[in-house]
């Protein structure tokens, strides 16, 4: 593409004519590309946003106070959502608390401590699989080990767990990613400094990777709050007309974990067994349940993006 | 200073969680079919506004209830059938004993699009239609019958894991699960109106509940059992017990040791029972509600803890109301 600038002048412009052309197909090329992305993300965007608007439109006049703060009942006026929206938070309480720590310290090891080995190939191409698995099969698989196997029941610690697994393998690849695509230049610096192992990760390679770490826990999470099959499986219920015990006390020591060993519902399932019901209203409801999930959803996310920004922010201090 | 602004967003969010629990007993657990939980759920939120005692539900379909109940999981078990011989050996093989307890009649519809001009078809008519041997040969409505339209016949029903679908196979084809695969199948019969509506040689089955709630949408059909009369589904022909054979009873198994050894268990059944009020809860979930008696009756069956069941090992067409009555 090196254009010419000595030579006779008709040289000269021919090579000109050449770039000019050579420019103008790129552009071309460059347009043809821009307007086909836009168009599949327009169609992507319209099928999103009409899935969204159907449900709101269905769903969001009967979002009010009493709606959050009922229990669900036989009678879809009567009808609310409060169990399964605590016992959502609660769930994703613990999974985030479980898959978060262990898998980010996964993916560091996997990164940056492990031999490069058939071992450590082994693990990689399973952990890859493992986020293509169904989840039905990682319900089966809490139902047997950690239901009947550990004998810890049916309840929001089992579904943290269940869950904190099915998203494992999100946020070990992404931790993985994030590390591999901090400079060089950081590392060598601190162990050029005289830091070891340790002191790097901890001071350089952690605080470089959290935003991208952060953005593989909220794709993670985001994917978990929405799962039925699993929690199903396991055993969650369907109809509960009360909480679990509150987190905080009014006694020393004001912390309780009660509430982990407790039964639970999640909205899913509340929506799920709304649809299924032959009454039109159950249908309204089950679309405004959708609405609260994905404004939660949502909103989690929203926090989830803005301790990333505050972290970013603070990082390039 | 990072962390500590996680975890005070974490702190407040866990303080803003409303907390109501107070100690009190162990929630009365009920599990079962997916058919029988609007019963179930009903009973449930009546008793704990009645009473204050917590009653939980799940929805595990019938055999993944009777699983946990006769492992001692559930103190009750919905089912939309009543329990088989396997079910039964693995209770006993646990030392579970149970009431069986018929509680409200469903009745099963086969629907058509409004405009399809056949009202009333036979037993046989329909099997024809759904049997394993139909299975891409029979797809004009002209083949099952030369008086019937020409036209492509759009085929939709309950899928293969439903009760409703058991129960189809079972009283119309006379072979539990017999029935041909190409049909478009579904767990969740919203879907069966949606298709039966928008196809005019569409045909599906499903609950009458739904077929109650779409009334403008599809035509129920009426059927003819045993060269009778042609019967149409409402809740008086299931009741009385003239619309046949789709009429099917639902029950809930009450653990007999529960019933002594775990807080609020009788309570609770006696409630389900109570004649005053359980008629008119299960009319209010769309079901048929047995006659005033057999709420007596069930509740002394309770009272005598008489065991087992009436049925042998499996479901039985022509099952009346009447018959339910004796089973007590």
């Amino acid at each position: 593409m090196a254009v010419t600038t000595d030579g006779p002048m008709g040289a000269a412009s021919k090579t000109n004519q050449e770039a000019f052309d050579a420019v103008s197909r790129a552009q071309k090329k460059d347009i043809l590309f821009a307007t086909g992305g836009l168009i599949v993300m327009a169609i992507a965007m319209t099928l999103l946003l009409t899935l969204i608007g159907d449900l709101v439109i269905r769903g969001a006049g009967r979002i009010s106070a009493d709606f959050m703060t009922s229990y669900p009942s036989r009678l879809p006026q009567r009808a609310g959502i409060l169990s399964a929206w605590v016992g959502t938070l609660y769930v994703m309480v613990v999974t985030a608390f479980l898959a978060i720590p262990i898998g980010v310290a996964a993916g560091l090891y996997l990164e940056e401590y492990a031999k490069k080995g058939w071992l450590s190939n082994f693990i990689e191409i399973n952990v890859s699989n493992l986020a293509g698995v169904p989840s039905i099969v990682y319900g089966l698989l809490a139902l047997g080990l950690f239901v009947y196997g550990f004998n810890l029941g049916k309840t929001i610690l089992v579904a943290g767990m269940t869950l904190a697994l099915l998203i494992l393998p999100i946020v070990i690849v992404s931790t993985r990613e994030a590390v591999r695509s901090i400079p060089k230049i950081i590392k060598e610096g601190a162990y050029g400094l005289g830091a070891d192992q340790w002191q790097v990760m901890w001071n350089y390679v952690i605080p470089a990777a959290r935003p991208g770490i952060l953005t593989g826990a909220i794709v993670g999470l985001s994917r978990a709050i929405g799962e039925t099959a699993p929690i199903i499986t396991i055993g969650a219920l369907t109809f509960i007309a009360f909480l679990p015990p509150p987190p905080v006390t009014g006694d020393f020591p004001f912390l309780s974990f009660a509430w982990l060993n407790e039964g639970f519902t999640v909205l899913p399932i509340q929506m799920f067994n709304w649809t299924s019901r032959p009454q039109a209203d159950f249908h309204t409801i089950a679309a405004t349940t959708g609405v609260v999930l994905i404004a939660l959803t949502f909103s989690l996310n929203g926090i989830a993006i803005w301790i990333r920004y505050r972290l970013r922010k603070g990082y390039r201090n | 200073m990072r962390n500590l602004t996680l975890t005070t967003a974490l702190a407040a969010l866990a303080v803003a969680l409303p907390g109501l629990a107070t100690a009190q007993d162990e929630a009365v657990v009920i599990d079962g079919s997916s058919t029988v939980f609007p019963v179930s759920e009903a009973f449930a939120e009546e008793y704990q506004i009645a009473t204050g005692n917590r009653v939980t539900v799940g929805l595990s379909g019938t055999g993944g209830g009777f699983q946990k109940f006769c492992r001692g999981e559930t103190s009750f078990s919905g089912a939309s059938r009543p329990i088989k011989t396997s079910e039964a050996e693995e209770c006993a093989a646990n030392d579970i004993e149970f009431l069986e307890l018929p509680i409200a009649m469903d009745a099963l519809a086969v629907i058509v699009h409004p405009d399809n001009p056949i009202d009333c078809m036979t037993v046989e008519e329909i099997a024809s239609i759904y049997e394993t041997e139909a299975q891409g040969v029979i797809t004009n409505w002209n083949q099952v019958n030369p008086e019937y339209p020409d036209a492509e016949m759009g085929l939709f029903g309950a899928g293969t894991d439903s009760g409703t679908y058991d129960y189809f196979t079972f009283a119309m084809i006379g072979e539990e699960g017999a029935s041909r695969g190409d049909f478009t199948a579904t767990e969740d019969d919203n879907i069966t109106i949606q298709g039966v509506s928008g196809d005019t040689y569409g045909i599906g089955f499903l609950g009458l509940a739904y077929v109650e709630e779409n009334r403008d949408r599809v035509k129920p059909l009426e059927i003819s059992f045993n060269g009778g009369e042609c019967v149409a589904p409402t809740t008086e022909t299931a009741a009385s017990g003239e619309y046949q054979p789709l009429t099917r009873p639902l029950f809930m198994y009450a653990n007999a040791d529960h019933l002594d050894n775990v807080a609020n268990v009788e309570d609770l059944a006696m409630f389900m029972f109570n004649e005053d009020l359980a008629p008119d809860l299960v009319s209010s979930t769309g079901y048929l509600a047995l006659p005033d008696e057999a709420f007596t009756l069930g509740q002394a069956k309770i009272e005598a803890r008489k065991t087992g069941s009436f049925f042998d090992g499996g479901s039985e067409v022509g099952v009346t109301p009447a018959d339910l009555l004796a089973a007590n």
